[in-house]
């Protein structure tokens, strides 16, 4: 028998360490079969489809899709990236809330984020931006969406969710507004709350709830905080997954032109 | 006896009627008990419509000469069949009245029967077959991998985006001190432009919560035309397209050009009032 370098011998080494670890019990039981951290898997259809069926998280999509709805062009991914913007904003929103009181020193928070916390002016920024181009992007969708007229039965209640998940993006983008206590954020909260004012017949009432009080001030400012890190996400989810479970159940992506 | 629905009754009449070339009303009667059970007595209807096995098959004349006597006697004939079936090779060869009459009686309605037929179902599938065949492609990897990169460019794109833009940050709020213009959040701005122009009812309520909610809504609702080919609904893409384009006009309006006291500004000659960008612009 030849004898083998000591290169070859590593590479060996290495190469059945890792089998007998990816084949053991510990690997087997976390992963479901067909996943290609397991050991033996192999590219086939029956693994292709374990790879969707048997992830929670991949489960969201069916096994197989419309050839035409893989193409970019047909919907630029933009309901799945108005869906990743969101988790983008909860983890850095998440990240915020640590160095966040939503009381006078609100301010004074955010500027010690901005100086002083690693990465905080990064995160910040990110969560800013990126819930204005959460906003842009699920308004894109919905105009992708109408000029293909997916809307058109059986999808018409989808449609109906796709607006209220517009309305409730903008509340939780419009409640975030305030939340850094500066100028810019007390004084578009105004104008948005008075606004609310305008209603008919309950004017006064929306926008004292809206306000906590008859002006914007820090009691606005915890109310805006709640509903902008419990209540609106709690909300949202809810209809993100009977939107995503309806897409499923209207026959997937829509058809071609 | 058994109540048998009405119908399989019927059905059951009709299909033994076709049979044994009875009329339907004859076959219910007898099946009823009103009336004595026909015999079979002419052979070619028997073959052709019971399918009769093979063994009976094969030797069809002494089947036909013997029926009468092997209906009064169903002990016999229920017993002999068996053997016949398992040897017919020698019943084909001999053709011995005796013993392959039973194999016909065997379809003869009033003996001691164990099975009947109920009904016919014609060869065709149950289940009609409704969705066309659809060019499908596996989700892994042929959509995951293009979401997955999709994913990553904008994380890139916001990280980038972050890096080099910095979120404003004004000084701290002051509710005395009212900044002019004040304007609201860059979504909301077609609105407050829409305000400076009609009364705030309609403009901050009516036009909102009615176009915007209600109506939007209901799109789809209204909206009952099929076809999704834009040369086919020439309408509904006017329509769209005119509220976008409204929309982004006002909202370019009351982000570029407006400035202190809402008046009209040129954004290349008096500068920007929009602190969002503020401090990306530094321009003024």
């Amino acid at each position: 028998m030849q004898k083998l370098s000591l290169r070859d011998r590593i590479k060996e080494a290495r190469v059945s360490a890792s089998d007998s670890f990816r084949g053991g019990k510990l690997m087997s039981s976390i992963f479901r079969p067909g996943s290609p951290f397991r050991k033996g898997y192999v590219d086939s259809p029956r693994n292709r489809s374990y790879v969707v069926m048997n992830n929670v998280l991949y489960h969201l999509h069916p096994v197989k899709v419309k050839r035409h709805g893989v193409r970019l062009s047909y919907t630029l991914c933009l309901g799945g990236l108005s869906f990743f913007l969101f988790i983008v904003l909860t983890i850095t929103g998440i990240w915020l809330m640590f160095y966040f009181r939503p009381t006078e020193l609100a301010y004074v928070d955010i500027q010690t984020l901005q100086t002083s916390i690693a990465f905080g002016s990064l995160v910040r920024n990110m969560h800013r931006w990126g819930a204005h181009l959460m906003v842009l992007v699920v308004f894109l969708h919905m105009s992708r969406v109408f000029y293909h007229g997916a809307y058109k039965a059986p999808r018409e209640f989808n449609w109906v969710i796709g607006v209220i998940l517009l309305l409730l993006t903008l509340l939780l983008s419009f409640t975030g507004y305030l939340l850094p206590w500066d100028q810019l954020a007390i004084w578009a909260v105004t104008v948005g709350g008075n606004m609310a004012g305008y209603t008919p017949v309950i004017g006064a009432q929306a926008k004292f709830g809206l306000f906590a009080g008859l002006e914007a001030t820090t009691a606005t400012l915890l109310r805006f905080y709640v509903l902008h890190v419990l209540f609106l996400p709690f909300i949202i989810v809810i209809f993100m997954a009977v939107h995503f479970w309806r897409v499923r159940k209207d026959g997937g992506i829509s058809g071609p032109l | 006896m058994v109540d048998i629905p009405e119908h399989l009754l019927l059905r059951s009449a009709e299909a033994r009627a076709k049979a044994l070339g009875i009329s339907v009303e004859q076959a219910l009667a007898e099946m009823k008990g009103e009336s004595d059970p026909t015999v079979i007595s002419k052979e070619p209807e028997v073959k052709t419509i019971d399918e009769t096995p093979a063994p009976a098959a094969e030797t069809p004349a002494p089947a036909a000469e013997t029926p009468a006597p092997a209906a009064e006697t169903p002990a016999p004939a229920a017993e002999t069949p068996a053997p016949a079936a398992e040897t017919p090779a020698p019943a084909a060869e001999t053709p011995a009245p005796a013993v392959d009459a039973p194999d016909e009686v065997d379809f003869a309605p009033e003996v001691k029967v164990t099975q009947r037929l109920l009904t016919v179902v014609k060869a065709k599938p149950i289940q009609k077959s409704v969705s066309e065949p659809v060019d499908k492609v596996n989700t892994w990897p042929h959509l995951m991998l293009p979401e997955f990169v999709a994913l990553m460019a904008m994380t890139a794109f916001l990280i980038f985006l972050s890096a080099i833009l910095q979120a404003p940050l004004l000084e701290e709020a002051n509710p005395n001190v009212t900044p002019n213009p004040a304007k609201a959040p860059w979504y909301f701005l077609g609105l407050q432009e829409l305000l400076s122009y009609w009364d705030p009812q309609i403009a901050g309520v009516m036009i909102p919560l009615v176009l915007g909610l209600v109506l939007w809504m209901a799109f789809p609702y209204i909206d009952r035309n099929p076809e999704t080919h834009p040369s086919k609904r020439k309408f509904a893409i006017m329509f769209y397209t005119f509220f976008l384009a409204g929309a982004g006009v006002l909202t370019i309006i009351g982000v570029l050009f407006r400035g202190p006291g809402w008046n009209w500004t040129y954004p290349w000659i008096d500068g920007i009032w929009f602190d969002d960008l503020l401090d990306w612009i530094h321009f003024e």
